[in-house]
């Protein structure tokens, strides 16, 4: 051979982990920069609007400005018009997504216990689930009229399927020995469901609900169109109607403040439940 | 006998037809004894445990426990998986108990009766611990308290130190021989580790591999059960031959 043998080594071309507190894979970032992080997160969009709104001379049609966006909102609580707006909304979601956890707990868990089930509704599941909920008004008004049923009924259909899906596959990650150690313990199925999956997916259901309910508001506004008379999703599609941009911010505002709270709230409720869960000790 | 194996065959459906993975186990176990299996990987030592567990049935054979045929898991066998199995949202008593609770037991005497238990594999002080803050070999440790604390007729055990390193292993070791010298309880025991099984056991099965078979049957009669017997030519003796039996086995699997 004309050439010297070579060795791996010349071809080798090392990375190099450079140290950076920001740029960290799986690790935590100090406290302190978190808080820096989350006070900009929320604290700079609204910067930007209110730099925008009061310097760049814009219609105040198309862009109010954040004090006449708060004006907006203090003149809809004074009237009152609000409160029943945020109590309307909140039923008709608090309802649909009682109803949703009612009922698609109890069969997610069944469709994840027993294979017979999963195979029994799996499919149509999966395929309704991607049918869009809105796309069902016209039919809900032709059952259900235009009261609260239909609009219920559209945030059952719109998130029922998904929440039975998630909390099935939450079903299915118990690991197969803790059932069977329940059976050599001298349990049967019933204790096998209700003693051991039951408790081992609580905190995984609990998310799949946290999650899903965000979707659940997402549909409160579609459900009001039909025929509402009173609602957040109603009040801005009124807003837009008469051009009140400064109400269509406000609606806009509360629904993800209200949003935001729940979620709060589940996660709040998860890590206080279930400790054993966290993957901290 | 106490417990029998007859004639089991054990085979699975596959894609390429019948994966036989068991072929005509015959075993007898006397009350009391400490069994060990010992077999390469993949010579369907898990699988023989879980007919003995009822928690699968053999394709032809049967299992007999104090002469009654096992057709599903029960409480009279206790069994320590070969991974951790406690339920990680009960500490450590509550998992102890656990098996009294499904049992029925009224619960100041299942708490007595997993505390004693506790107490006996040295856990006593994390009672209310949760199974996430302890070790490996500590949560195994609770996992037998489990086994044991509905008095099961035998305790399958699946590997059960497989994951731990050499010291907690050797401390899992000690702990096994007290235990087993205090409650004559009857220990059947699966393990690849030949050093485990000659130290631990009072007979040994060797498998052989594809199917799993049994080979041989040895008695092991060691001077005393202490680490100072591992360095007695009888223990290396015992060692040996069962090396060079799996070994061949090893041999005739990939040829
Ligand atoms: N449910 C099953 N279906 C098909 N094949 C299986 C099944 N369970 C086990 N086997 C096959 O049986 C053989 C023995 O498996 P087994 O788990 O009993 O081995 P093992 O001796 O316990 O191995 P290890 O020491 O690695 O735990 C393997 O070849 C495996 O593929
Ligand atoms: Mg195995």
């Amino acid at each position: 051979m004309s050439t010297e043998p070579k060795s791996i080594r010349q071809f080798i071309r090392p990375k190099t982990v450079n140290h950076s507190v920001f740029w960290q894979i799986a690790e935590d970032i100090p406290p302190r920069l978190n808080t820096v992080l989350t006070i900009t997160s929320i604290a700079l969009p609204f910067l930007i609007w209110w730099a925008v709104s009061s310097f760049a001379q814009i219609d105040a049609k198309f862009l109010p400005s954040p004090s006449q966006v708060i004006e907006a909102f203090g003149r809809l609580w004074n009237s009152g018009e609000l409160q029943k707006d945020t109590i309307a909304s909140l039923w008709r979601v608090g309802v649909g997504a009682l109803f949703v956890a009612l009922f698609s707990i109890p069969v997610g868990i069944l469709m994840g216990s027993f294979a017979s089930i999963r195979a029994l509704l799996e499919p149509i599941f999966g395929l309704v689930r991607y049918m869009p909920a809105p796309a069902f008004i016209p039919l809900l008004i032709l059952y259900l009229g235009i009261g609260e049923e239909p609009k219920i009924m559209l945030i059952f259909i719109g998130v029922f399927f998904f929440n039975s899906l998630m909390v099935m596959d939450t079903v299915k990650f118990v690991p197969k020995e803790l059932i069977e150690s329940t059976y050599i313990l001298g349990g049967n199925k019933a204790s096998a469901l209700f003693q051991v999956i039951v408790p081992y997916v609580i905190p995984g259901i609990l998310d799949a609900c946290r999650i899903n309910l965000a979707a659940a508001w997402q549909l409160v506004i579609v459900s009001e169109l039909i025929a509402a008379t009173e609602g957040l999703g109603r009040r801005i599609s009124v807003a837009g109607r008469f051009l009140r941009t400064d109400e269509i911010f406000v609606g806009l505002i509360v629904i993800g403040v209200i949003g935001l709270s729940f979620d709060l709230f589940f996660q709040a409720m998860i890590r206080f439940s279930c400790k054993w869960a966290s993957q901290k000790r | 006998m106490y417990m029998q194996i007859n004639n089991l065959y054990k085979s699975f459906p596959t894609r390429s037809g019948e994966l036989i993975v068991l072929k005509d186990i015959n075993m007898s176990i006397e009350q009391g004894e400490y069994i060990c299996a010992v077999g390469a990987s993949g010579s369907g030592k898990s699988t023989l445990l879980r007919q003995i567990a009822g928690l699968d049935r053999p394709t032809s054979g049967e299992v007999r426990i104090d002469g009654q045929l096992i057709t599903a898991p029960g409480h009279d066998r206790g069994m320590i998986f070969q991974h951790y199995t406690l339920y990680p949202w009960m500490s450590v008593l509550e998992n102890a108990e656990f098996g009294l609770k499904l049992l029925g037991v009224p619960k100041k005497i299942r708490r007595e009766q997993a505390s004693y238990y506790l107490s006996v594999v040295g856990l006593t002080s994390f009672a209310q611990a949760l199974p996430k803050q302890l070790s490996g070999g500590m949560k195994q440790r609770v996992a037998i308290a489990r086994a044991l604390a509905s008095e099961p007729k035998v305790l399958l055990m699946d590997e059960p130190f497989g994951a731990l390193d050499i010291h907690t292993k050797e401390s899992m070791h000690e702990f096994m021989i007290s235990l087993w010298q205090r409650t004559n309880i009857t220990i059947f025991m699966i393990t690849h580790d030949v050093e485990e099984a000659v130290f631990l056991a009072n007979r040994i099965y060797a498998l052989g591999s594809s199917p799993g078979t049994v080979r041989k049957e040895i008695k092991i009669e060691l001077p005393e059960r202490n680490f100072a017997v591992k360095r007695h030519q009888i223990f290396h003796d015992y060692r040996d031959e069962l090396m060079e039996l799996l070994r061949e086995h090893g041999r005739e699997a990939t040829n």
